[in-house]
């Protein structure tokens, strides 16, 4: 029961409910495997073309269900894409704008300044198109689900065609090894050749789910980068500032001590 | 552990020097860290990205017939554009400087002589000058007359007479083609 | 006040008539301070400056923030993507909020330690806990300010609470929501209180500071202070000391802010909030998962009394409970380093309280149940037998005289030092 023991013991129990309660919550999650990703670590970025490829998987597949309501096409510069680049893909959509000098409201082509159009009207059109299932929005969604990035790819991978003996699938369900309760409403979205690259890159199941992820992690955290580099800066010069404050509290203290 | 301070001279002058170095230095270092810090709290006051991206408008001026003046709002202000007919140019164009409180000639204020585009807002006190709609009064020389207090502009938004001390402003403007205008 | 006389004459021209200069002479730099203060001292000062970062970003956050369930979730989306350097100060204020109870929770340990909340410090304890009771209203309602799922069912659930309150709790929440569950009148209200509470925390933490300042500081040998000799101005030496100190925690809180800023955090938050569903584990933010636990471990009726009720009642009793501290405590000596039993219990009590808080953390299901049962009942025995019976029964060493005579090297008490330790 010495001191310093106890102290190392709770130490031990502050570190385990960090990482217990911190995360508090699933009990029974389905374990999320690791992947490595280009946005991780201090210095993560995001790599550009992964975010192309990974936007034109959103596009051609996701986006016929999944809505992005917090992103505005100006938005895509960060992905490298020129402003012409950007009115071109707005001006594909057309939202509501109005009303008109006789009080009507009216269509017009999007501009770089208009977010995403929903493929839904509103939830009850969503849900009539997907047998009562919602899609939910995606530009928060890998910081809306525990495993973040992680969980995503896990999902979008993480079928199987038919499920283990002791699982009665119920109607309408697919079966997915990293959903909570491993039955999930969406069919798979993802098949080898889903989509073709526009860089030529082969565009393997395991491919595309990379690239949509790391799309939706830059939809998620658009300031990821500028984030971590200011990071890094700004560590750096509390480092040197806090070892010159410890310097100056021992030449300051070197006469009471 | 003493209580005092040494006070051998040689030791005392040389550490003083070595700590009054040290506590300007990271006296230094810790201001710059306050100042650095500070700049994030009053750039977040400065306008946001999607406040920035609304700046530009784009009008469509295929349907202002010769003569038609139309209001746009651009940046919450109302921007007047004016398809000017051949004797309201000629008249923008005669005008002496001398003539003008505040100088400036009508080819400086115009991408295209036939369209005008100016500010809506007096640069008095920052009412809406009345010309716009038909019947509404344009002042003693065809442009805009602002009711507050009497200034008058002329056919190419400069003032004339009354207390306002500068022309309409013109806004940063450009042609995207022959029937649109991008405005900011 | 008198003491000093200005050379600068605008300064002594105030000072004459407003003595601001004599009182920061006298409060900050001439201060006396006991010579012994360890670390664990410097987390008051950090605690006023995290007040004061909390207060500085949430002023620039409620710039741009709207209190309306249509517009909330979005504002604080807006703040994240377009306003400038917006992320970094939701994240500061978010992690803030965090650093702001882990300095506090430390705070309050060392003063359960050393005995600071010991005669004559009783009512510096007692505002003690009203500003940790104030910090955490305005805490619980800024969560329910970004309108996630989380925000959304933590507030029904905790306010739902008041409903157990006999004959009026059904009034008393309908009050408290301003309608029939929480919504926008909810929101709206909370927002203009947790711009208040901060300010009146303010206020809370000038009077403690100057009940501080009548019996100053208490030290880790918890003896009096006999003299000037056992003490030291309060600047340079404490000011430096605690700016070294700021700069060790900014390395730690921004660390978080930059490369882990939503370790603190629930994914769920970032879902909208839905009233037409509720989330699968409903967790209030971390610090608070020590009483979640408290509430949740009555599961049984005593007599006519509801769980529910019970619940309640136990989860504010444990806060509440800190208050009667000086009067449950009557060991002779103040300081644990003279107190062998209740040194080891101290360390027990607080693994008792972060295995509460792993247990809020976990759905109350099996094993949960009974280890959370025991761990309440072991923080209120803590309170309630262990502390009287030790300051009848343990046998205390004897603390040195002085604490010069205990720091001088050689001197008499350093032997009793090096045996306390």
């Amino acid at each position: 029961m010495s001191t310093p023991m106890n102290k190392l013991l709770t130490a031990a129990a502050v570190a385990a409910w960090i990482g217990v309660a911190a995360p508090a919550g699933a009990a029974e999650a389905p374990e999320i495997p690791e992947h490595d990703w280009s946005f991780s670590g201090m210095f993560g970025t995001f790599d550009r073309g992964a975010l192309q490829r990974g936007f034109q998987v959103y596009r051609e597949v996701c986006s016929n269900c999944h809505s992005l309501d917090l992103i505005a096409f100006r938005n895509l510069a960060a992905l490298g894409l020129s402003p012409d680049e950007i009115q071109a893909i707005a001006e594909g959509y057309e939202v509501e704008d109005g009303p008109d000098d006789e009080g009507e409201m009216f269509m017009r082509p999007a501009r770089a300044s208009d977010y995403f159009v929903p493929p839904f009207p509103n939830e009850k059109a969503a849900r009539a198109s997907n047998n009562g299932a919602l899609p939910p929005d995606l530009s928060l969604m890998v910081k809306a689900r525990k495993g973040g990035a992680d969980y995503v790819y896990g999902l979008l991978t993480g079928y199987e065609e038919e499920p283990p003996a002791d699982v009665e699938l119920m109607e309408g369900m697919y079966y997915n090894k990293v959903f909570p309760g491993h039955q999930i409403a969406m069919a798979p979205p993802l098949y080898e050749g889903s989509v073709e690259y526009a860089d030529g890159t082969e565009a393997t199941l395991d491919q595309e789910a990379e690239d949509v992820v790391t799309f939706l992690a830059w939809t998620a955290q658009p300031e990821l980068e500028q984030r971590k580099r200011m990071g890094v800066k700004v560590l750096l010069f509390l480092i040197v500032l806090t070892a010159m404050l410890f310097a100056l509290k021992r030449k300051i203290w070197s006469d009471v001590h | 552990m003493a209580n005092t301070v040494s006070t051998s001279p040689e030791h005392s002058g040389e550490g003083e020097t070595r700590r009054d170095f040290l506590l300007i230095a990271t006296s230094t270092v810790g201001v710059i860290g306050v100042a650095l810090a500070a700049w994030p709290f009053i750039d977040s006051m400065n306008p946001a990205k999607d406040t920035l991206a609304l700046a530009t408008t784009g009008v469509d001026i295929s349907a202002v017939e010769d003569g038609q003046r139309i209001t746009v709002v651009w940046r919450g202000k109302p921007v007047f554009i004016d398809h000017r007919t051949a004797a309201q140019i000629e008249s923008a164009e005669s005008v002496p400087m001398d003539d003008l409180p505040d100088p400036e000639p009508d080819s400086e204020r115009v991408e295209k002589p036939d369209w005008l585009v100016v500010v809506g807002v007096c640069t008095h006190l920052g009412c809406i000058p009345l010309g716009q709609k038909v019947g509404d009064p344009r002042g003693d020389y065809g442009g805009w007359f602002c009711p507050c207090h009497g200034s008058h502009y002329d056919t190419s938004g400069r003032i004339r007479k009354g207390p306002a001390p500068a022309n309409l402003a013109v806004p940063p403007y450009e042609f995207v083609d022959d029937s649109t205008i991008s405005i900011g | 006040m008198e003491a000093k006389t200005w050379k600068n004459p605008v300064i002594a021209w105030i000072d004459y008539r407003l003595p601001i200069f004599s009182m920061m002479q006298a409060d900050l730099v001439d201060y006396p301070t006991p010579k012994n203060l360890n670390y664990w001292w410097n987390f008051g000062s950090l605690n006023g400056i995290v007040l004061v970062i909390m207060i500085g970003t949430g002023i620039m956050l409620a710039m741009q923030y709207t209190a309306n369930v249509d517009f909330a979730f979005e504002s604080v989306e807006r703040i994240m993507r377009d306003v400038n350097y917006g992320w970094l100060l939701r994240y500061m204020h978010m992690n803030g909020g965090s650093m702001f109870f882990i300095v506090v929770y430390i705070h309050t340990f060392r003063g359960l330690y050393y005995g600071s909340y010991r005669a004559p410090r009783e009512l510096l304890w007692i505002i003690g806990v009203f500003i940790l009771l104030a910090m955490m209203a305005t805490a619980f309602m800024g969560y329910v300010l970004p309108w996630g799922q989380m925000s959304f069912w933590g507030a029904t659930v905790i306010t739902n609470l008041f409903s157990a309150i006999p004959l009026i709790g059904e009034s008393i929440v309908t009050w408290l929501w301003g309608g029939f569950s929480v919504a926008n009148p909810t929101l709206n209200r909370f927002f203009a209180l947790h711009y208040l509470l901060p300010f009146v925390i303010v206020g809370l933490v000038f009077v403690h500071l100057w009940a501080l300042h009548v019996h100053k500081s208490n030290n880790p040998l918890g003896i009096d202070v006999k003299g000037p000799q056992d003490t030291i101005p309060f600047s340079p030496y404490y000011t430096i000391k605690d700016a070294f100190g700021l700069g060790a925690f900014m390395i730690v809180y921004l660390a978080f802010v930059f490369f882990a800023p939503d370790f603190f955090g629930e994914p769920d938050n970032y879902i909208k909030a839905n009233p037409m569903q509720t989330p699968p584990h409903i967790v209030p933010e971390w610090y608070f998962l020590p009483y979640y636990a408290i509430l949740r471990a009555i599961t049984f009726d005593i007599w006519f009394v509801p769980a529910k009720l019970i619940g309640v009642i136990l989860m504010f009793s444990s806060i509440l409970i800190l208050l009667f501290l000086p009067w449950l405590d009557r060991s002779p000596v103040r300081s644990a380093r003279f107190r062998p039993i209740y040194k080891q219990l101290f360390w027990v009590f607080l693994a008792d309280c972060i295995l509460l808080g792993v247990v809020g953390g976990h759905p109350p299901e099996g094993a949960w149940i009974p280890i959370g049962q025991a761990a309440t009942a072991y923080y209120f025995a803590h309170f309630l037998i262990i502390i009287p019976l030790l300051g009848i029964f343990e046998k205390t060493r004897t603390p040195p005289t002085s604490i010069s005579a205990a720091v001088t090297p050689g001197g008499v008490g350093t032997k009793i030092k090096e045996a306390a330790e």
